[in-house]
């Protein structure tokens, strides 16, 4: 079942067009990324989707309403956290906890919810004397207080330490097991990487790929690099015509790398020569995404 | 799965506003303690002398005036300045993203100010009986209820207004001062204005509510006072202002930080430290 549905989007501010049309639908207990660089459009799109921000075009369905009519119903089943906000410098960890658990139906309890994103040490501490990572988590933590279906995570570890984003990797994950569909945003490849069912990568407004992470622009079969040296004299004999030969380098770029490294392997074996220093090269995500996104950021 | 009722809820966010205010000393020395200094030095310079064209002491004169100063800062510019600076840090739209109705919000906001103003205007008064020989006259009690929690609800209505209105937390602040200030003066707040008042200053004082709350607070501690000395028209004023004020409040208010993206400095601020 679909969680979420989108349908060209579109959100204009004056003459440009943070979101240009875009279509995506996410699944029940799917976690879905939105990967993109700064200015792509992923937080008007999140917080279009959270009902925050009127849409110009597109139809749009989270959970079966429509987010821009903010029914108490709907805000009660999603858990936001935004790119940007900020708690009460003055609570303690544990009162902001309750003190926003308190407005959901069904709530997390406290303690658990302080030891799931790893505060458990500050609990009695004032707001104002975290650390920017630990506040972040407890920005996490009131997101999910009131146990959601879905959850919208709008970068949620920039700014934490590797270790930290390790860990809030593992919480994602956790949740995501216990069936919570999620929705993030990330500049990371590899966060997106290791927490995304599914990955849109967002350009300009546009989503200009989707796909699982190992699946993504086509990764899974194109562009495999088949690479070895040679003596320049059997470069002539090779049974297949190589993309490029450079003294004794030879370079393959095919889709069908299983088939070209056989033809290959058996060549070489028959004839008792080497193929020295052969590699079998995937582009990585992180290529994936620089080509998509045209290395630039806005 | 059961909601929580909207008693629940109202006492929830009561509860968390009045929280955040005295944690806040800036805010509670300005609203329960600043009023109280000048009360204190009012009737120690003037000494606590019968003020002759009123008849009543010093002290019977600015103990209920300061504190509905007490009062008013308690409500209206507590609720503007903090409130705008909750939507500056993004902390409005927060709460926005979660099942809280709006309404109970406000009440909670307007319940917490209303409280805060009982125990500034108790600790005038308690100071006044004690130390000053303030005069109470029991008869007038219901008069000064009715007049005082009409009078806060007006202003805590016009603080949301303010709130509403303001660009930022700092526009707030100069918009609450500059508004209460002045008007303190011409309203008979911290004098009582002079009979040569030019027509159009006191066509001020009258147009605004603060005149209307403060005469008849400061007319029932006199002794002339009697139970039929409250003015309904006073009264009826204050419902005005409050009721406008809460309606355009509502229909103008923004959850959203002044970017409208978010309330950047926090999250700047959190990612450099990280
Ligand atoms: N309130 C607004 N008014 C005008 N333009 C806006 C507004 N909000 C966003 N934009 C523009 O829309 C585009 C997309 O912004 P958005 O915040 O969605 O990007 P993003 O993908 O979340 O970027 P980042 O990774 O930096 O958070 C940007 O060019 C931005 O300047
Ligand atoms: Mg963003």
């Amino acid at each position: 079942m679909a969680v979420v549905t989108v349908a060209n989007l579109t959100k204009r501010y004056g003459d440009s067009e943070a979101v240009a049309g875009i279509d995506f639908t996410i699944e029940e207990g799917e976690v879905f990324a939105l990967l993109g660089p700064n200015g792509a459009g992923k937080t008007t799109t999140v917080e279009i989707l959270e009902g925050y921000r009127d849409r110009t075009a597109g139809d749009v369905d989270v959970l079966g309403y429509d987010p821009a009519g903010n029914a108490r119903a709907f805000k009660e089943q999603i858990g936001v956290v935004l790119q940007e906000s900020s708690v009460e410098r003055d609570l303690t960890v544990r009162e902001a906890i309750d003190t926003y658990g308190r407005v959901y139906p069904k709530r997390l309890v406290t303690g658990d919810l302080i030891d799931i994103v790893g505060l458990g040490e500050k609990a009695d501490a004032r707001v104002k004397t975290l650390s920017g990572g630990q506040k972040r988590r407890l920005e996490v933590a009131l997101g999910i207080v009131g146990d959601p279906d879905l959850i919208f995570l709008d970068e949620p570890t920039t700014g934490f330490d590797p270790s930290a984003r390790r860990q809030a990797w593992e919480m994602i994950s956790n949740l995501s097991t216990l069936g919570k569909t999620i929705l993030l945003t990330t500049h990371y490849m590899d966060e997106a990487q290791n927490l995304a069912d599914r990955v849109a990568v967002i350009n300009n407004g546009l989503i200009v790929a989707e796909g699982t992470p190992d699946t993504l622009g086509g990764r899974e079969t194109a562009h495999t690099t088949i690479r070895f040296s040679l003596a320049e004299a059997s470069i002539g004999d090779l049974p297949l015509a190589p993309t490029l030969v450079e003294g004794p380098v030879v370079e393959y770029r095919t889709d069908e790398p299983t088939a070209v490294l056989h033809t290959l392997t058996g060549w070489a074996v028959g004839r008792r020569v080497a193929l020295e220093g052969l590699t079998v090269a995937r582009p990585s995500l992180e290529d994936v995404y620089l080509e998509l996104t045209d290395g630039e950021e806005r | 799965m059961k909601r929580p009722s909207a008693f629940a809820l109202v006492a929830n966010q009561t509860r968390y506003e009045w929280r955040i205010f005295w944690r806040t000393p800036i805010s509670a020395f300005f609203t329960i303690f600043f009023p109280l200094l000048i009360f204190v030095v009012f009737s120690l310079v003037f000494g606590n002398e019968r003020i002759d064209y009123l008849g009543i002491t010093t002290a019977q004169f600015y103990a209920p005036s300061l504190a509905v100063f007490s009062a008013v800062s308690a409500t209206y510019t507590n609720i503007s300045i903090s409130t705008a600076y909750q939507r500056d840090e993004g902390i409005l739209k927060r709460v926005r993203g979660t099942p809280l109705p709006a309404w109970i919000y406000f009440v909670g906001k307007i319940l917490s100010s209303i409280a805060i103003a009982v125990i500034g205007t108790l600790i005038m008064i308690g100071v006044g009986i004690v130390f000053f020989g303030l005069q109470v006259y029991p008869e007038t009690i219901p008069t000064l209820l009715v007049v005082f929690f009409v009078g806060v609800a007006a202003f805590a209505a016009l603080g949301l207004l303010v709130a509403a209105l303001a660009p930022s937390g700092p526009g707030a602040t100069a918009i609450a001062n500059a508004t209460l200030l002045p008007l303190a003066f011409v309203s008979g707040v911290f004098i009582i204005p002079s009979e040569d008042m030019p027509t159009w200053l006191n066509a001020v004082a009258n147009f605004f509510p603060l005149k209307h709350f403060v005469e008849p607070f400061v007319a029932a501690f006199s002794p002339a006072a009697t139970r039929s000395s409250f003015s309904w028209l006073d009264l009826g004023y204050l419902v005005l202002w409050g009721v406008v004020s809460l309606i355009l409040a509502i229909r103008s208010f923004r959850w959203e930080p002044p970017t409208g993206g978010g309330g950047g400095r926090s999250r700047r601020a959190s990612a450099k430290s990280a």
